[in-house]
């Protein structure tokens, strides 16, 4: 069995010095965690006006109307602010959990190429030649600046993951037959899922940029659309394992607990990587020209996910129990309360895992080939990915920045309190608007819709209510937003030092008698990914094939707003 | 790996959800034809004026209680904007785009389907409750998306 290793040792056996790699790269983290503060404070925003809008309690001026906010507020949410934060923690995590005596500089190139591309993204969408919405479903045509910005930001992503793997490689030279250490391998394995996902954005970019610079005169569809589904789905489940690096390595650190196990930890990882891709076909229930039988296939293999789900939900209460006995706490009411609630550490994330509970439900619904049907670009849609992404993620995210803002900066969390107020404050007005959006979406009121009057039909008159709560609950979490900003950016400004310099560490694993060992094949991701490829080949050659196929024409792209 | 007693009998009542809700999916689509529109039926997007029957777009008597629906989505409208069916009927409509992607949904029915240019889109229908439908464009498709709109009136 190969020997369990801290990181004291790995530096000290690698001949580095371990004070030497926390210096350069807290910086480059820090970029990352600031870029996704404003991004975040930015989107929440449109995100207050659109809910506004939507309740016909404001009306927005035509020369900034509703679906360019739209656009901004899903590309700035769902494509930059996520990405900035996983990118970010990911090179903390790798950087950290592999101490050694190193140039960040690749992980600065990265970060340019991210942040190139999404002033390039933004400058087009605020110009308002860009409002195809974050799913830029062809022959809607933006400006090719968009398309530009969006391929820079996704190839950004690659040049941080070419950092990690790296670091990652030059680990396993310096110290062979050790284990990655955990950190490390969460970050690795989720990049390399990201990679192969990423492939089809940059494919369906392939096809859309040299048609948007008029290069060629007609798009296919069909094909853009499978595409970007290719990269729609794992792209959730990227943001997922971000939060599950979270939710598995530093929540524990919150009660002083531990990993409850290394080896399923690295299985649940593994899974999600194979399970990612083979899957995007979910979004597409409703589309002509993709045969059943493929649906049929890729909602069982969408269903597939339960596993690693209910692995992560055992194994995250799993270590609550453990951590709660060892202090002497026993029972159920008990143990819920033992837990440090008061600390916005703990407390972000753990709201956000009885959030992602109900999103998990939802979900349910959504990948359903028979179900899906009565919800499908419904307000429950929204109201589904503001209880996945914009719940447990975000607030994970957030909370996870409590800790590592201080970390990276040497200064004390400002205004603690607020900070507690702020993720309860969010976790109550996310709760209220996605139940309200959820029950919209059931009473058949569409999404991505400015106004949903429909001058003044019997049917959409049921839908108005919802709309009102929903704007409510959304001005919350807008505010919310605001109290983060300010104790996020109030850490640096105030710059009160504290005697001992804060931590964001990760949890060590679970060692002892009942502790399960790792295989060691868990930790060849190179092979692992190669299955993940073959997955997705297996999942998406005959729907592609079958696209290409049956297509006889091209569309001519037009600007429509 | 040594997976412990509690989580095997957890990670097992996973799985026979998995099992169960698969299997529940499987016979709904086999038994009772729950199966999401899926038609695969190509069409020139700039041609569908010209290609019957979407040059005539509205609705077609096939037999007692039974009805083919034609309709053409553009921005931002559906032709025909209306139609009239006795309560009963059963409506398979077809939909096509002149443009751009838009969506086609009658609320609080079965009916939702995705039209993409170049696709000719197919879903069926049996209203038995009598009323005006609202159907609308629940795809983004440009500034006035909002505004489209058309009515089905079951008498």
């Amino acid at each position: 069995m190969p020997e369990v290793i801290g990181s004291d040792t790995i530096a000290k056996r690698a001949g580095e010095s371990l004070a030497l790699s926390r210096a350069g790269g807290d910086l480059l983290v820090l970029a990352h965690i600031y870029t996704a503060t404003l991004v975040l404070g930015i989107g929440a925003l449109f995100g207050m006006l659109q809910g506004f809008s939507r309740a016909n309690l404001i009306v927005m001026p035509p020369s900034f109307d509703y679906y360019r906010m739209l656009t901004a507020h899903g590309v700035l949410m769902a494509l930059v602010f996520t990405t900035f934060f996983i990118t970010g923690l990911f090179t903390y995590a790798v950087y950290r959990s592999i101490p050694r005596d190193r140039s960040p500089r690749l992980g600065w190139i990265g970060y340019c190429v991210m942040l190139i591309g999404t002033v390039m993204a933004a400058v087009a969408i605020l110009d308002g030649s860009a409002s195809v919405l974050y799913t830029f479903y062809a022959p809607l045509k933006a400006s090719p600046l968009f398309y530009f910005g969006a391929t820079f930001l996704v190839l950004g992503t690659w040049v941080v993951a070419a950092d990690l793997f790296l670091n990652v490689a030059w680990f396993k030279r310096a110290v062979p037959g050790a284990r990655i250490p955990l950190p490390a391998f969460m970050a690795t394995c989720t990049m390399i899922m990201w990679i192969i996902a990423t492939l089809g954005v940059v494919a369906e970019m392939g096809l859309l940029i040299p048609w948007s610079l008029g290069w060629t005169n007609g798009i296919d569809v069909g094909l853009t659309r499978m595409f970007f589904w290719y990269f729609g789905h794992p792209l959730v489940y990227f943001w997922i394992m971000g939060a599950y690096m979270i939710w598995y390595a530093v929540v524990p650190t919150t009660y002083k607990g531990t990993i409850f196990s290394d080896a399923l930890t690295r299985l649940a990882f593994v899974m999600l990587l194979l399970l990612s891709t083979p899957v995007g076909l979910h979004h597409q229930f409703l589309d002509p020209g993709i045969g059943a039988g493929w649906k049929w296939l890729h909602t069982m293999t969408t269903y597939g996910v339960v596993v690693p789900s209910f692995m992560t939900a055992f194994v995250l209460f799993a270590s609550f129990e453990l951590a709660a006995r060892k202090a002497g706490v026993r029972g159920f009411p008990n143990i819920v309360r033992w837990l440090p609630w008061k600390d916005p550490v703990f407390a972000g994330p753990a709201l956000g895992m009885i959030l992602f509970i109900f999103g998990g439900f939802g979900g349910i619904v959504n990948s359903s080939y028979s179900m899906d049907v009565l919800v499908h670009n419904t307000m429950w849609i929204v109201g589904h990915f503001h209880i996945t992404v914009g719940g447990p993620v975000a607030l994970t995210f957030i909370g996870a920045a409590y800790g590592l803002i201080p970390a990276l900066t040497g200064r004390k969390l400002f205004a603690p309190k607020l900070a507690l107020v702020q993720v309860y404050t969010w976790f109550g007005g996310m709760a209220i608007m996605s139940t309200a959006m959820h029950w919209a979406g059931l009473l058949g009121s569409p999404r991505r819709t400015a106004d949903v009057s429909y001058f003044g039909a019997q049917g959409a008159a049921t839908w108005h209510t919802e709309m009102l709560w929903a704007a409510f609950g959304g001005a919350i979490v807008a505010l919310s937003v605001l109290m983060f900003i300010i104790v996020a950016t109030g850490t640096y400004v105030a710059n009160q030092r504290s005697e001992e310099t804060p931590q964001f560490e990760f949890a060590p694993a679970r060692t002892g008698d009942d502790a399960t060992s790792t295989p060691p094949a868990l930790d060849r991701l190179g092979h692992w990914g190669l299955l993940a490829i073959a997955l997705a080949v297996l999942a998406y050659a005959g729907p592609v094939a079958q696209q290409i196929q049956a297509h006889a024409y091209l569309a001519p792209g037009m600007r429509t707003w | 790996m040594h997976v412990h007693r509690q989580e095997r009998f957890w990670l097992a009542a996973g799985l026979a959800m998995l099992v169960l809700f698969a299997a529940v999916i499987t016979t709904s689509a086999v038994v009772d034809g729950f199966v999401p529109p899926s038609r695969i039926q190509s069409i020139d997007p700039t041609k569908v004026a010209q290609t019957p029957p979407f040059d005539h777009p509205g609705l077609r008597k096939i037999a007692d209680g039974a009805y083919e629906a034609y309709y053409v989505a553009r921005v931002f409208s559906f032709s025909p904007a209306e139609i009239r069916v006795p309560a009963g009927s059963r409506v398979t409509f077809y939909v096509t785009s002149t443009d751009v992607e838009h969506g086609f949904s009658i609320p609080e029915t079965g009916v939702n389907t995705m039209v993409t240019p170049g696709w000719v889109s197919s879903v069926s229908h049996t209203f038995k409750q009598r009323g005006t439908f609202l159907l609308v464009c629940n795809e983004y498709c440009g500034a006035g998306h909002h505004l489209m709109a058309a009515k089905v009136t079951v008498e």
